[in-house]
């Protein structure tokens, strides 16, 4: 497993013709423009496949590897096309550098919202096809019989007549020939690679410690960094006073970086902070020390009134008739706090910058915007800079920032010549993310005299991602991802209907920056509609999986997914003395996904004895390790209630450490059971993130029931209540 | 300076002896499989054995740690053969991100050495590292397989 990319940048600007991937590009066959070779000399077939002469394939991956199994998923996918030897399949990254001289020869790199395979398993399917069919041309021509007596397999191309040559032997000729101009893909009835339950390729690794993350980064001659940033968000340094520690072991320099924060360089990591720690530093906290936990959730509590203006996500029918001629009405508010993702590793990049190149070593969530970010932060042209990506401790979200980026590129523009490895400790990364974002949600429901729903306003006050992170990307002050589960249509699709509906988004922006987190806006938007649906079924008498489906009759896969864990959590059935079961589910990011929990409640205890997740991704290109991430997904979103809250005290974060931002261990890890249900629906739908958002509301509607009490506040840990 | 014995091999450190391990032998030796996380004995990333005993080494002097037989990740497989446990978590494919495991399985194969055959209460006792990624139920199916083994 090699993570670190071999090719030769040189070769980059040789037969551009050839290498648009399996997209759209393509003549028929015949001599081609000039082979593109990797680093060690063996030739590509097409942009995503190397096939060395041994017979080896590295398989090129454009996305990150963070812990998901994209990079086995996307593997699986290629091979699956290119008939290749599965046994003997390697990966490695392409560069963002290399793929901006190659035209974007890989497409996106972004790897968030659970996209990293649905987004682009149609083009690294034709890759492989691509090469595949370019193999057999090659042998065709070598034996001098038509293509279409030859079939591939395991890596060797066979004639009729039973001759046979290998993938090796074929690979020269078969990366002089054009791209074939029509790729039929495989039916995935078909599969024998990609849909089974294979091993991550990046597991050997992992258990001898041999896998490089961007914390183990070693360059020639590197320096080490520390860095403290103000504590107070938007506030700036004022002053330091470097004299004070330059004269502490192994110190080499103490510089500013950008207007808010300071760093020491020193030999080793460990030197960097203990002068850091010493170094006396004045901020200008610009006046937000005065906000705190109490004056932000007060600011958000103005936009829970009904006629505060708000951008409207989704809406049919008239909510103010249905509330005025209401029989009945119900109504609840919930709030939701921000939450650190806190991936093991904290935040690092290693740099290198001279007058005329600029390289950085780091994880990263999206190559090509760390790439943009060097080019930015070092002043060089795009063609002198590159980023090398390694392993990722963990994302959830945070790695598709760059500020580390920015931040390591700023130091080693100050030691020119010196590459230099910025190290966050804990500390710093519990108290400069890019939160979960802060939101309070009214609901009220309406019902007719003969107990139908006829009304629904959700109003959710609270903060936008995108004011922090893509202001561009806001839609006339609106930001849709706000919506998330909520929508009208589409890939996070509301599952009921309901005559009167209006949910809508009275924006509130702390100073307080938030980001993408794991299923981040769906997570508490399923916490508000799973929980007040429940609160709905509860207030007319009605069984909540009863209640549920008779609003989802148009919602046939939000319901089958439903019905599947109510089915295997047992609904309806005898339990154990003081068990009690939950519901719920929601539609995110493409998948159909529900949770079903059963519960006992004893005193301040909550003992979850099972969880069932189902989910429907459309298809499944690793079914093992999509019921990891099922699993993994529980344990993350069951952390998020039990234990994750992000609180501001004078303008800055409380929490420092796992020891005030506590993560569930093992012993609290309920027994989670997936159903991995795909319904070949397109586009496909994604599994990193989609289950975290039914985890919660399954848990509190089943502590409803067990105990009549309904939770609409987090996380539980304030409600004195523990995972036993 | 401080002599520090790590997978059978003297190293001589130049560090202060407050220094914590887990620096020596990330910075000063160069074994980068054991990892920070959190620097206060919380997450159990940094785990090493000491004589045989887990150890989270980032809160563990450097000095503390001299005449002391020191096993990294690196150290546990013996001549190339992986320890019983990193066969299991490779069985089970038990890593996500990995960047926890290291620790984790120092710390379960402590585990495993004094109770061969843990039960799910002795897992849930010993085993307290974090993993964010949330692998407790591969982590648990592989420690019984190992146990098994």
């Amino acid at each position: 497993m090699n993570f670190v990319p071999k090719m030769n940048r040189r070769s980059f600007f040789v037969g551009t013709a050839a290498v648009g991937g399996g997209m759209a590009l393509g003549l028929d066959f015949g001599v081609g423009p000039n082979v593109v070779r990797a680093a060690d000399g063996s030739p590509e077939v097409g942009v995503w496949v190397v096939i060395r002469p041994d017979n080896t394939t590295v398989i090129r991956i454009a996305r990150s590897e963070m812990g998901q199994g994209t990079l086995t998923g996307l593997a699986q996918l290629v091979a699956e096309e290119l008939e290749c030897d599965w046994s003997k399949v390697t990966t490695e990254y392409p560069t963002p550098g290399e793929s901006v001289a190659r035209k974007r020869a890989w497409g996106a790199f972004s790897t968030g919202g659970s996209r990293g395979i649905r987004e682009s398993e149609k083009y690294v399917r034709e890759g492989g096809a691509a090469a595949r069919m370019m193999l057999v041309q090659a042998a065709a021509n070598e034996w001098k019989v038509p293509a279409s007596e030859c079939t591939a397999s395991n890596s060797t191309v066979k004639h009729s007549s039973g001759k046979t040559l290998t993938y090796g032997k074929l690979a020269e000729a078969a990366a002089k020939l054009e791209l074939p101009k029509e790729i039929k893909l495989k039916d995935p009835k078909d599969w024998k690679i990609a849909g089974k339950p294979l091993l991550r390729l990046d597991t050997p690794d992992k258990v001898i410690g041999k896998t490089e993350y961007g914390i183990d980064v070693k360059v020639p001659g590197m320096l080490n960094a520390s860095i403290k940033q103000c504590p107070v968000f938007g506030g700036k340094v004022k002053g330091y006073d470097a004299a004070k520690v330059e004269k502490m072991p192994g110190v080499k320099k103490v510089v500013q970086v950008g207007d808010n924060a300071v760093a020491v360089v020193a030999d080793t990591f460990w030197h960097a902070k203990t002068a850091l720690d010493a170094l006396p530093i004045q901020w200008d906290t610009a006046g937000n020390e005065k906000v705190d936990s109490a004056s932000i959730a007060k600011f958000l509590e103005t936009g829970l009134d009904p006629d505060q203006p708000a951008f409207v996500g989704n809406q049919n029918g008239d909510i103010k008739a249905a509330i005025a001629g209401a029989a009945k009405k119900v109504e609840a508010v919930y709030s939701y706090p921000y939450q650190n993702h806190a991936p093991m590793e904290p935040m690092n990049a290693t740099a290198l910058v001279t007058a005329d190149k600029c390289e950085v070593w780091c994880g990263t969530q999206d190559g090509e915007a760390a790439f943009a970010a060097a080019v930015s932060a070092s002043g060089l042209p795009a063609n002198k800079v590159d980023v090398h990506k390694v392993m990722l401790g963990g994302g959830f979200g945070r790695r598709g920032r760059v500020d580390y980026v920015i931040q390591a590129v700023s130091i080693a523009k100050q030691m020119p010549g010196t590459p230099v490895k910025l190290l966050w400790t804990r500390e710093e990364d519990m108290q400069h993310c890019f939160y979960h974002p802060i939101t309070q949600c009214k609901m009220v429901g309406t019902f007719d005299k003969d107990n139908n729903l006829t009304g629904l306003h959700m109003r959710i006050s609270g903060q936008s991602i995108l004011a922090t992170v893509f202001p561009a990307r806001m839609e006339n002050g609106k930001d849709p991802v706000t919506f998330q589960g909520l929508n009208p249509t589409g890939e996070t699709a509301f599952g009921y209907s309901v005559p009167n509906l209006l949910i809508d988004h009275a924006m509130r922006n702390p100073h307080v920056p938030a980001g993408f987190w794991r299923g981040v806006n769906v997570n508490h938007n399923a916490i508000y509609v799973e929980s007040f649906m429940d609160e709905l079924a509860h207030s007319i008498g009605v069984d909540a999986l009863e209640f549920r489906r008779k609003l989802m009759t148009k919602h046939p896969k939000h319901l089958a997914v439903l019905n599947a864990v109510a089915e295997k959590i047992g609904w309806g059935k005898p339990l154990p003395p003081g068990h009690h079961l939950g519901l719920s589910q929601m539609m995110g990011f493409g998948s159909y996904v529900a949770g079903a929990a059963e519960v006992s409640v004893e005193g301040d205890k909550i003992k979850i004895h099972r969880i069932v997740g189902a989910t429907d991704p459309g298809f499944a290109v690793n079914p093992a390790q999509i019921d990891r991430q099922v699993a993994g997904s529980f344990v993350y979103g069951l952390s998020a209630l039990f234990y994750g809250e992000i609180t501001i005290k004078d303008g800055a974060v409380e929490q420092g450490n796992f020891d005030t931002y506590n993560s569930m261990r093992i012993a609290e890890m309920p027994k989670v059971e997936s159903i991995i249900m795909p319904s070949g629906h397109t586009p496909w739908g994604g599994v990193g993130e989609p289950t975290i958002l039914v985890a919660a509301p399954a848990v509190l509607n089943a502590y409803f029931r067990a105990t009549g009490k309904r939770i609409r506040s987090f996380p539980l840990k304030n409600h004195n209540l523990q995972i036993a | 300076m401080v002599r520090l014995n790590i997978n059978g091999k003297d190293h001589d450190v130049d560090v202060d002896p407050n220094t914590p391990l887990l620096w020596a032998i990330r910075e000063n030796v160069g074994l980068t499989g054991t990892k920070y996380g959190c620097g206060i004995a919380q997450c159990g990333a940094c785990t090493v054995h000491l004589d045989g005993v887990a150890t989270r080494s980032c809160s563990f002097p450097a000095s503390a740690a001299v005449g002391k037989k020191i096993v990294t990740i690196e150290g546990l497989a013996q001549n190339g053969v992986l320890h019983k446990v990193q066969k299991a978590w490779v069985e089970h494919d038990v890593p996500q991100c990995g960047y926890c495991q290291s620790g984790m399985i120092m710390a379960v194969a402590e585990l495993l050495k004094n109770k061969p055959k843990p039960t799910d209460a002795d897992i849930d006792r010993e085993i307290t590292n974090i993993c964010r990624c949330g692998t407790f139920q591969q982590v648990r199916a592989a420690i019984h397989a190992a146990a098994n083994a």
